[in-house]
């Protein structure tokens, strides 16, 4: 410990030489009791020297007084030469001794701080906090280190590498000490090679950023070494970046899988366009809301519940008025596609008014239950937990709706009133309740992916609006009255939008995909896996 | 001549020529001659309100002629009136040379904003008229020639079609939101100052742009009106009640749809670019989907099919919409539109004039009109 401090003492000095201070001796140790003499003067170059004495004295609370100096609660009693300090609860303890006073003397006053004062003091605590017993907080002053990569630093990272234990702490110092070393001109060079090993292999932005800030002039060894280093770190950043793509495609997918699954059943069995298809999602999303606002102002204890009662509910809501608009409005229109399209652009006009007078126009907020917040790192890949409960919650729905069209009375009636209406009618399949029943779960899903939309999108209004577009061509690519169509067009929209956004820019990288579309629907009329047989020309 | 055989068995289209022609005159009269003192005078305001219905009007023409006729819903009609819309707007625009903000004679203002240094390529010759009247057709044709070439040839129908050309609209409004593209953005292009010598805001000028506008929106139903009824137009309306077969009697299904929908997004451009001048402004969000498909109400309100009917639906629903849109109907509007929506699909498929006829045959059955019959459409898909 004593070594610890020393070398402390050593990085202080040199900052305050740094910053235009009387040169001090290094490594001298004084005691705690001069340090506070030194301080009791109330003299800034007095303060600041005594501020080295207090950090390199060793005594268990010198970090607690040189933090009191910062936030003016180290005072002094100029009668007496004796100071105290207030601590952070409030109880003024004796700065010697660190026992609390109950009576302390009347006439205190707060040490007087300069700009210079305040930097000596930072710096000072920026060497303790580098062995401050939280690990979190050895890793930020690692960090900032890193940053600064200031050469003054390096004794007590030294030092503080040589003392730690834990392992991923011990990286980010290694690591900040890589870094100081590296950019320290007059370190030798074998350090300084081995400084761009480390660097190398930590792989970060910032490790590249601070072998790009090698001078010019610099020897070829190190210069060769430090370059190569670069590539390797990119490289390896491109890749990840690659994968990250690749997962924002993935989750991307998801979300159009989420959304367009449902359009795929009601257009697939029953040949409707149904417009009002982003107005259900938009519903399940407002059923978010609502259910949400209920459980803030009647049990905010349970608010992480909130998500189980929202999705059965907005299945039911988004469902029950999808069973609605097919007895009221669809059933008259069978046989008329492109008016059922119309009829249901003015439901969901119809739908976006009323959410819009009844919540108004503006965006509402939906919360994140805790587990569902944060991220986590794989690599140099960041996925977070909405996203990656979105991915699940997806994958779900599509096996569960796989299960329930293979095994359920419903599914096997709507396959069959799906590959022919006619002749499923005339097994006694009651045509009119599969289309209900079929309009009612298609909507029920949108439902479902308003649950989820609302984690990660703007709750307004105009929700549906932004992805019905992108519905419609995931289900047109993928083919008709197939799910499994429906999983590939939308994965590989997607993917192919994620892909093109880093070349062409997020927008033009739309318009592409769009025009690409188009143009795939030229080859193929009906999408990737199209339904064979008599009923495709009826 | 050729007028008079074409309407020889059109009383409606005798009607609908009369009035538009007329208001062509009349509406002009009424707003120069008459002292605004009198409560004849026609405002500014209206004149220009009026001019945009029977620009709307030519668009839903347009549109009745791919879909009533050829069974073509189209839900990106709007692309093609924005485009022809924005021919015209570059030609406005290079119209007003130094009068712009920063005074620039070449550059308009957007483009001295974002650091251009020269005009990008596609803007020469903008500044002759000739030539973009010429781009006002050509471009809107070329587009849907090339569009309609794809996606007829490879037997692209039915709702797959309407969301393609959904597709398109929104590729193309995303395309003209961008800056880079060189057409203003989001702001698009406005502040025109002159069109062909006179000044855009002058009372005479928008009388004699209102008078334009009527006398294309005549000859628009004239071309309407010849293609329906001739031989081409039985094949048209063939296609549309029975694709299939009217393949197997050797008719090029594509060549016709082609043709019907390149004529149709001339006409749609036309339209656009003389909405661009009585509004004074076009911008991307002329490319939305929404709009595009406002215009499919606007034919099905009026009557898919009939021509006529489509103009009087797009000036009967835009001049609803004008009216509950201002005043406190206004948050009420979106579910008039919806239930419109709805409500027509449902009870009143054939739109007020096709209901209308069926009304009048059933009165006079005596009276047989071959127009009569084949105005009234019967979808088979």
């Amino acid at each position: 410990m004593g070594r610890l401090i020393r070398l402390l003492l050593l990085m202080g000095s040199l900052l305050v030489a740094g910053a235009g201070a009387p040169q001090q001796a290094a490594a001298a140790p004084e005691d705690l009791a001069a340090g506070l003499a030194l301080i009791a003067k109330d003299s800034f170059n007095d303060t600041i020297t005594g501020i080295y004495a207090i950090a390199r004295s060793g005594a268990p609370h010198s970090a607690a007084l040189v933090e009191a100096l910062h936030d003016r609660r180290l005072l002094i009693d100029t009668a007496n030469q004796k100071v105290f300090y207030r601590d952070t609860a409030g109880a003024v303890r004796d700065a010697q001794s660190n026992d609390v006073v109950a009576t302390p003397p009347a006439n205190l006053t707060a040490v007087r701080l300069n700009n210079r004062v305040r930097s000596a003091a930072s710096a000072a605590l920026g060497a303790l906090s580098l062995m401050n017993p939280d690990p979190a907080r050895r890793i930020q002053s690692a960090q900032a280190v890193m940053k600064s990569r200031d050469p003054a630093a390096l004794p007590v990272l030294e030092a503080a590498i040589a003392a730690e234990k834990l392992p991923n702490v011990r990286k980010e110092l290694q690591l900040a000490w890589a870094a100081v070393t590296f950019s320290k001109s007059d370190a030798p060079l074998d350090k300084r090679q081995e400084a761009v090993a480390l660097l190398r292999d930590a792989g970060t932005r910032d490790a590249v950023s601070v072998l790009r800030s090698l001078p010019a002039d610099t020897a070829a060894p190190l210069r060769e070494a430090t370059t190569s280093a670069i590539t390797s770190i990119e490289q390896r950043l491109a890749l990840w970046g690659y994968a990250q793509n690749i997962w924002y495609g993935i989750s991307l997918g998801s979300v159009l899988l989420i959304a367009a699954i449902g359009l795929a059943i009601t257009f697939g069995v029953m040949g409707v366009i149904n417009m009002a298809h982003g107005e259900m999602v938009m519903l399940g999303a407002y059923t978010t809301f609502v259910v949400q606002e209920f459980f803030r102002t009647s049990a905010p204890g349970l608010f992480d519940y909130s998500l189980a009662v929202a999705i059965p509910l907005a299945f039911l809501v988004a469902g029950g008025i999808g069973v609605a608009i097919e007895r009221g409005v669809i059933r008259h229109l069978y046989g008329r596609p492109l008016e059922t399209l119309l009829a249901t652009w003015g439901i969901s006009l119809i739908l976006q008014q009323a959410v819009r007078t009844t919540f108004g126009p503006t965006n509402r907020e939906v919360g994140t239950p805790q587990f569902m917040s944060g991220a986590m790192e794989i690599g140099g890949l960041v996925i977070t937990w909405n996203r990656l409960y979105i991915v699940i919650f997806a994958g779900l729905i599509f096996v569960g709706l796989l299960l329930a069209l293979r095994y359920t009375p419903l599914g096997l009636h709507m396959r069959a009133v799906t590959q022919n209406r006619r002749m499923a009618s005339s097994m006694g399949i009651r045509t009119g309740r599969v289309d209900a029943l079929t309009f009612g779960l298609g909507s029920g899903i949108a439902g479902l992916a308003g649950v989820a939309l609302s984690q990660i999108d703007n709750v307004s209004p105009n929700l549906g609006q932004s992805y019905i577009i992108d519905s419609f061509l995931v289900v047109v690519f993928g083919g008709v009255g197939n799910l499994w169509g429906t999983l590939v067009g939308a994965l590989s929209i997607g993917m192919a939008n994620k892909l093109l956004e880093p070349y062409a820019g997020a927008v033009l990288g739309k318009i592409i995909l769009l025009v690409a579309i188009i143009f795939f629907i030229q080859k193929r009329p009906r999408g990737l896996f199209a339904l064979k047989g008599r009923a495709v020309e009826a | 001549m050729i007028t008079r055989a074409l309407l020889t068995d059109d009383r409606t289209g005798k009607w609908f020529l009369a009035i538009v022609l007329g208001l062509a005159v009349v509406v002009p009269l009424l707003h120069l001659a008459v002292p605004p003192s009198s409560p004849f005078h026609i405002s500014t305001a209206t004149l220009a309100l009026l001019g945009k219905y029977l620009c709307f009007a030519l668009l839903a023409l347009s549109l009745d002629l791919v879909w009533g006729y050829c069974g073509i819903l189209s839900l990106g009609h709007g692309a093609f009136f924005a485009l022809g819309g924005y021919a015209m707007g570059m030609y406005l625009m290079r119209q007003i040379g130094t009068r712009g903000v920063y005074a620039h004679p070449v550059l308009p203002d957007f483009m001295v904003f974002l650091n251009w240094k020269e005009l990008p390529w596609y803007w020469y010759g903008f500044e002759n008229a000739w030539f973009a009247f010429l781009m006002v057709m050509a471009v809107p044709g070329l587009l849907a020639f090339v569009f309609g070439w794809f996606a007829f040839r490879s037997r692209v129908t039915g709702v797959y079609l309407s969301i393609i050309t959904q597709a398109l609209t929104y590729a193309l409004m995303l395309a003209f939101f961008r800056n880079d593209m060189g057409f203003g953005g989001n702001n698009g292009l406005t502040d025109f100052k002159d069109i062909l010598g006179f000044p855009v805001q002058a009372n005479a000028t928008r009388a004699a742009l209102f008078a334009a506008s009527a006398v294309a929106l005549a000859l628009g139903y004239l071309v309407a009106r010849a293609i329906v009824a001739s031989r081409l137009g039985k094949v048209l309306v063939s296609i549309r009640d029975a694709e299939s077969r009217t393949r197997f009697l050797g008719y090029r299904v594509e060549h016709y749809k082609t043709f019907v929908f390149t004529v149709s997004a001339i006409m749609a451009g036309i339209a656009g670019a003389l909405y661009v001048p009585q509004v004074g402004i076009i911008n991307p969000s002329e490319f939305t989907p929404a709009n595009s498909i406002e215009v499919v109400i606007w034919v099905a309100v009026g009557g898919r099919g009939t021509l006529a009917g489509a103009a009087l639906g797009a000036v009967l629903v835009n001049f609803a919409k004008t009216t509950f849109t201002t005043g406190f109907l206004a948050p009420y509007w979106l579910f008039m539109l919806g239930a419109l929506f709805v409500l027509v699909t449902i009870w009143l498929p054939k739109g007020i004039l096709g209901t209308l006829y069926d009304f009048w045959a059933r009165r006079r059955p005596a009276e047989k009109s071959a127009a009569k019959s084949e105005t009234v459409p019967q979808p088979a898909e």
